[in-house]
């Protein structure tokens, strides 16, 4: 909730911010892993 | 509210109830982006056979002119991250990731038009300069914002935003792979294309991490944080003003640990694949070369949170004394497990020293901070940002050249790295003496408490 004098973070706009990066630089992170498993055969 | 204004720093000031972890996500909404860069190769061979299609043609690229795209970009953030730092710092992180925003997404249509009109100088135009441009203010702008949020753990913070970096290329490259093949016909490769929708998907996340970031208020501090009332060791309590500190020897003593701690692992980073193979012929196929490739970049960007987060309870000092050391005995060793054929004992090896070369990017702004405050930490760590640039030369140069003067002068392949290990250990023993000579600043740059350049910068007085 945002008035003139406070800006309160709610919970929900912490999860969203966080699965906004989260989400896509753990997709990257599993692509990447799967790719490195290839040293092991 | 007009556009301008809504990106001037008053206007990103955050109000009591803002939580300061909305700062990482943002930082690295700008980081991901442009950690894109270090994945630039993937389009490499596509942009060798544009005329061609299924192979190179008559007047394709070469991949030697193509390689001047990323050392170009590479080039223009040293340089703009030293530019424009002050602008940076006083414009406040909205203003400076807003034009990194419009830079990067720039860099990339810019380039995109390069491909249509196979106009290679476009590109150097678009994603090498434009695109470095963004790299630079991209880069320092939320590691500055971070330190300020967070004085009792800056380099955890830093590490946030700094891994992000490195783990930009883990979406970049599978992105960028599969939009060249949905793009891709019987005759179009599809980078033009692609270079579009990256530029739009970009755009969108930086502009909404521009939008998400907030500057501490002035006088803030996290809750239960007691500001030291003193300087302890080298962790002092004043500011130094930008350009003063590049006058104190402490700033060139930190350039050179940096530059060699980076060119040590920037030139094994890009002939990994080919000295993994040629070390261990018939053991280490392309395919796991590439597997160990992607391996040393998880531990790259691993490291940068790892090696900055321990650096807040060891020192900064301290962390770089680890990797010196630990890196000269690892770079030591490599040659012996090549000799004894310890494929294992190899990889560790690298995957350490990969981990402690982007633990060497992440802990520094922390570094910096301890030693000239925080005021104007992000303008003095664009200045010397122009290590990087120096190491992303020297590096590959030193690998690569004495390879080649290796096997012509008759050393077996599997040989031929053992003279650059020890080069590099050598490096690592230089950096430890710089390290060693950093001390505190002399208080006379100290800024005088009437002085109110970049008073507004600075949230809590740590």
């Amino acid at each position: 909730m945002t008035t003139a004098n406070h800006e309160e973070t709610t919970t929900l706009q912490l999860v969203l911010a966080w699965g906004f990066v989260g989400i896509p630089l753990a997709w990257g992170v599993i692509q990447t892993l799967i790719n490195s498993m290839k040293l092991c055969q | 509210m007009s556009l301008l204004s809504f990106l001037d720093r008053s206007h990103t000031v955050a109000k009591p109830g803002y939580s300061r972890w909305m700062v990482p996500p943002a930082a690295l909404c700008v980081h991901l982006c442009i950690g894109q860069a270090y994945a630039f190769s993937v389009f490499n061979l596509p942009m060798t056979r544009l005329l061609g299609v299924s192979q190179s043609g008559p007047g394709d690229w070469k991949l030697t002119e193509l390689g001047w795209i990323f050392s170009l970009a590479i080039f223009f953030l040293g340089v703009s991250s030293a530019v424009f730092g002050r602008w940076v710092e006083e414009g406040g992180p909205r203003r400076a990731m807003f034009t990194a925003a419009l830079c990067w997404a720039g860099g990339f249509f810019i380039s995109a038009i390069g491909v249509y009109a196979h106009n290679l100088w476009l590109i150097y135009l678009g994603y090498g300069v434009l695109g470095g441009i963004a790299l630079g203010i991209g880069y320092i702008s939320p590691v500055s914002t971070l330190i300020k949020w967070f004085p009792d753990r800056p380099g955890m913070a830093t590490g946030m935003a700094i891994m992000g970096f490195g783990g930009g290329a883990f979406i970049a490259s599978p992105l960028s792979v599969w939009l060249m093949s949905k793009f891709n016909t019987a005759t179009h490769v599809g980078v033009a294309e692609t270079f579009i929708v990256l530029g739009i998907v970009y755009f969108f996340f930086m502009i909404v991490g521009s939008v998400i970031v907030r500057v501490p208020a002035p006088g803030w501090k996290p809750a239960g944080y007691v500001a030291p009332t003193q300087s302890v060791g080298l962790i002092t309590r004043n500011d130094v003003f930008v350009y003063n500190a590049l006058k104190t020897p402490q700033f060139w003593l930190i350039w050179w640990v940096l530059c060699l701690n980076v060119t040590a692992g920037i030139g094994v980073l890009g002939q990994a694949s080919a000295m993994s193979q040629e070390m261990f012929p018939g053991h280490i196929t392309p395919v796991a070369a590439a597997g160990f490739v992607g391996l040393m970049s998880l531990f790259n960007m691993g490291g940068r949170f790892f090696w900055a987060t321990t650096s807040d309870y060891i020192g900064r000092r301290n962390t770089y004394f680890v990797f010196m050391v630990l890196g000269f005995l690892l770079y030591c060793t490599v040659p012996h497990t090549g000799a004894i054929g310890s494929v294992a004992g190899f990889v560790i090896c690298f995957l350490i020293i990969i981990s402690m070369y982007g633990g060497g990017f992440s802990t520094v702004p922390a570094y910096l901070r301890d030693m000239y405050g925080t005021r104007y930490v992000g303008a003095i760590h664009g200045l010397l940002l122009t290590a990087w640039s120096a190491a992303g030369i020297f590096g590959p140069v030193i690998v690569n050249y004495l390879r080649e003067y290796n096997i012509t002068h008759g050393v077996p392949k599997a040989q031929a790295y053992n003279n650059t290990m020890y080069i590099m250990a050598g490096l690592l023993v230089i950096g430890f003496i710089c390290n060693f000579l950093v001390k505190a600043v002399d208080a006379r740059w100290h800024m005088a408490a009437d002085d109110t350049r970049g008073k507004e910068l600075v949230g809590t007085n740590a």
